[in-house]
């Protein structure tokens, strides 16, 4: 009788937990290997587990809509089919009970005299969303508890307690610790730098305001965004690049390329520029990592997508190994599947550079906000017909019109400094001002 | 090796420091012919002299300021109060004067006020106080509250070869019923400022002293057969200066924190323990911190409400498993 543990996968670098959004199977149901057996949301993706073998569901571990770190078991598979009885439900961590290393205290007994704090005499606020008595001593545990927690990224209302009014004690969280130890530091998707955690301040709102909680990635975004900000020394530079030639060429292959399934974009342009350039200038393609700067060996690059529901940033990569039909292929792909729910947790995964195109909005430029761990994010402003001074071969000045359109880079100044940042601007500005015709 | 009761083993500290040293004298109600109200000063009369152990009035406030003089003057005068009860009619004496005196006169006031404290006896209300916490609010002095017979002989020679006003409680229900081997010949001495730990444990910690010490080890025993709660002991030894670093460690390892002391509650040293690992240790605490004191009543005299009021093995075990579970 063979069992198989399903565990919450690890779906990104800077992923320590996942929410499991929905099963898909019933304890007792057959399942084919690679046969999808639950859902599950992460920081930016959604997507389905499959079984890794199979067998018959003989255990559920993690309900719908609870959070647990990654490496968690969420399920066991019964792979002899003879043994296909369904295991009685059991608690969520009966091991970690039963391996506790002394015998566990003897519950309180209500006759006892209660010296001072007696936790459980508080009543339970009313309903309407506010938590229960017992719900707010299983968050609200002590210092040492909430210590333990933090350092280890968990989740305190996840773990069964066994003190009083089911308190997670010291034994419960080591013991949970123990069973999940992905769930311990020093786990690659930890390498960021522990700032503590990220608070929103409240806002009372006013009479007829409506007040929507966060979605996860919502929550996700914002929580990134200040860790970034706080981080990174950010800088940005401005170029003006003449997009006429690039324009001009995106005309002529427009068609052909359509023929072919693919929709050139000037973003397409630009991302192969920064491809071709990201290898000569490798400190922009780089990341920091404590006292040191990792400079990354593949040159993988992330297209932010803006969504109805919020923002993902799907990456391309070996983007410098992609012909221009290559990366405006990979582009439309990539879009196409996070519009639609598609993309793999690997999509989102070891992006190196970062692509922010909010042009077609038409803003002249903007500032973003780099996307931690790496150290540089280019804005595309809008592209448009613009006066400009031209200088003709014999030397004389003139007004012409041409395409035009501004490149935004922010970087961060603690590696990368200002020559660097602008060196591989001009790069990529005059790669796209000599784009090769041979190249579309 | 021989083995020698609390009092014995505080007999033989005072002796041997009065051998070393001459300037080491004795004084108090009935030390000298009488040998003291529980003999610990039996015999020193006749080998020291009147001279070096003198019987005075009945003034503890004459006592101790007689020997604030003479430890002025470059003596160690060791006074003794007949019970510790009394050492209130000296309050004056040792927070106003001596406690003060290094610092308002640069004066150095080498003495040791010593005296049998404590309850457990059927003493009633005058006979079995604990002050320690009216004299640990007074900076300038030391207190020391042995639990062991080691101790009590290694606190009183230290408390004598201290350059400051030292107290030193001796718990009388201690006297004849702790018995020690103690090696003969070889000095002991007990640091002041340092604690012990009693019994190591991983579970819980109690924080105690004195007579209650032993209570709380009884108590220690119990839980570790009937629940298999390991529970770590700690014997502060000295009240002041506290040692912190001993309180904080216990606290680091065991996460949970029960004192345990035999005078009554409000404005007990529970309350300042408490503070301090609060101060220093918040984020290592497993649990409230939790005190098993008297009750905040005079010790009564019958025998049935004096077991009421003083905290019991039974007290502890209660509290302790209470706090395990948590």
């Amino acid at each position: 009788m063979a069992r198989v543990d399903v565990l919450m996968p690890q779906m990104g670098e800077s992923i320590a937990e996942g929410t499991l959004s929905k099963w898909l199977k019933k304890i007792g149901d057959p399942v084919k290997r690679d046969e999808p057996l639950f859902e599950i949301s992460t920081d930016k993706v959604d997507a389905e587990i499959p079984a890794p073998a199979a067998g018959v569901l003989a255990e559920i571990n993690v309900q719908e809509g609870q959070t647990v770190p990654v490496q968690t078991l969420v399920a066991i598979l019964e792979t002899d089919a003879s043994a296909a009885v369904p295991a009685p439900a059991k608690p969520a961590l009966p091991k970690a009970a039963a391996e506790a290393p002394q015998a566990a205290p003897p519950p309180p007994s209500p006759a006892q005299p209660a010296p001072a704090v007696r936790p459980s005499g508080r009543p339970a606020d009313g309903d309407g969303g506010v938590q229960t008595a017992e719900q707010r001593l299983r968050t609200k545990s002590t210092p040492l508890v909430r210590k333990i927690a933090a350092e280890h990224s968990v989740d305190i209302s996840r773990i069964p307690g066994s003190g009083y009014a089911g308190r997670v004690t010291k034994q419960d969280i080591l013991g949970y610790i123990e069973r999940a130890p992905a769930a311990a530091p020093a786990t690659p998707y930890s390498r960021l730098p522990a700032l503590g955690a990220i608070e929103h301040p409240a806002v009372e709102p006013w009479p007829g305001d409506r007040v929507e909680p966060w979605s996860k990635i919502r929550k996700i975004t914002a929580d990134h965004m200040v860790m970034s900000r706080r981080v990174s020394a950010h800088v940005a530079s401005f170029f003006e690049v003449d997009f006429t030639r690039v324009a001009q060429l995106r005309g002529k292959a427009k068609q052909s390329y359509a023929e072919r399934g693919v929709n050139l974009t000037f973003l397409a342009f630009i991302a192969k520029a920064c491809a071709e350039n990201l290898r000569k200038h490798p400190v922009v393609n780089a990341a920091v990592s404590a006292d040191s700067t990792i400079y990354r060996a593949d040159v993988n690059i992330g297209i932010a997508v803006a969504l109805d529901w919020g923002l993902i940033v799907p990456v391309i990569k070996h983007a410098d190994e992609l012909s221009l039909i290559g990366i405006a292929r990979a582009i439309n792909d990539l879009g196409e599947r996070a519009r639609t729910k598609k993309l793999s947790p690997d999509d989102i995964q070891r992006g190196t550079f970062t692509i922010t195109n909010p042009g077609g909005f038409g803003p002249f430029a903007g500032i973003p906000i780099i996307n931690q761990p790496q150290v540089a994010i280019l804005g595309v402003g809008a592209i448009e017909k613009r006066p400009k001074v031209v200088t003709a071969a014999d030397g004389t000045d003139s007004i012409a019109i041409r395409t035009i359109g501004m490149l935004t880079m922010s970087y961060d100044h603690r590696v990368v400094d200002g020559a660097d940042a602008d060196k591989f601007l001009a790069d990529v500005k005059q790669l796209l001002q000599e784009f090769p015709e041979g190249a579309v | 090796m021989a083995e020698v009761t609390f009092l014995e083993a505080l007999r033989q500290g005072l002796w041997e420091e009065m051998e070393r040293d001459e300037r080491v004298f004795i004084l108090g109600e009935d030390v000298g012919l009488y040998g003291g109200a529980f003999k610990v000063t039996d015999g020193f009369s006749k080998r020291f002299g009147a001279s070096r152990v003198i019987d005075t009035p009945i003034s503890e406030a004459a006592i101790v300021g007689a020997a604030a003089g003479a430890a002025h003057m470059g003596l160690r005068p060791v006074a003794e109060m007949q019970f510790i009860d009394f050492i209130s009619c000296a309050y004056d004496m040792l927070t106003n004067y001596v406690a003060t005196a290094r610092y308002r006169a640069g004066l150095s006031t080498p003495l040791v006020v010593r005296g049998p404290c404590g309850g457990y006896v059927r003493g009633g209300p005058f006979h079995s106080q604990n002050p320690e916490a009216a004299f640990l609010h007074t900076p300038g002095l030391k207190i020391v509250y042995p639990a062991t017979a080691r101790d009590a002989k290694g606190l009183i020679k230290a408390s004598i070869r201290d350059e400051d006003p030292v107290l030193y409680l001796e718990h009388k229900w201690l006297y004849r019923r702790i018995k020690e081997q103690l090696p003969e010949g070889e000095e002991i001495l007990t640091p002041i400022g340092q604690a012990r730990i009693a019994r190591e444990g991983k579970h819980l910690s109690i924080i105690s002293y004195g007579a209650t010490l032993w209570k709380s080890l009884e108590a220690a025993e119990q839980l570790e057969k009937a629940d298999g709660v390991s529970v770590e002991v700690l014997d502060l030894r000295t009240l002041l200066p506290m040692d912190d670093a001993a309180i904080v460690a216990t606290v680091k390892k065991t996460n949970k924190v029960l004192i345990v002391h035999e005078d009554t509650r409000t404005g007990g040293i529970a309350g300042e323990i408490a503070a301090r690992i609060n101060e220093r240790a918040f984020e290592w605490l497993d649990g409230p911190i939790m005190r098993v004191t008297a009750h905040d009543v005079p010790l009564p005299y019958a025998p049935t409400l004096e077991d009421f009021v003083l905290p019991q093995t039974e007290d502890i075990v209660k509290a302790a498993r209470w706090l395990a579970a948590y």
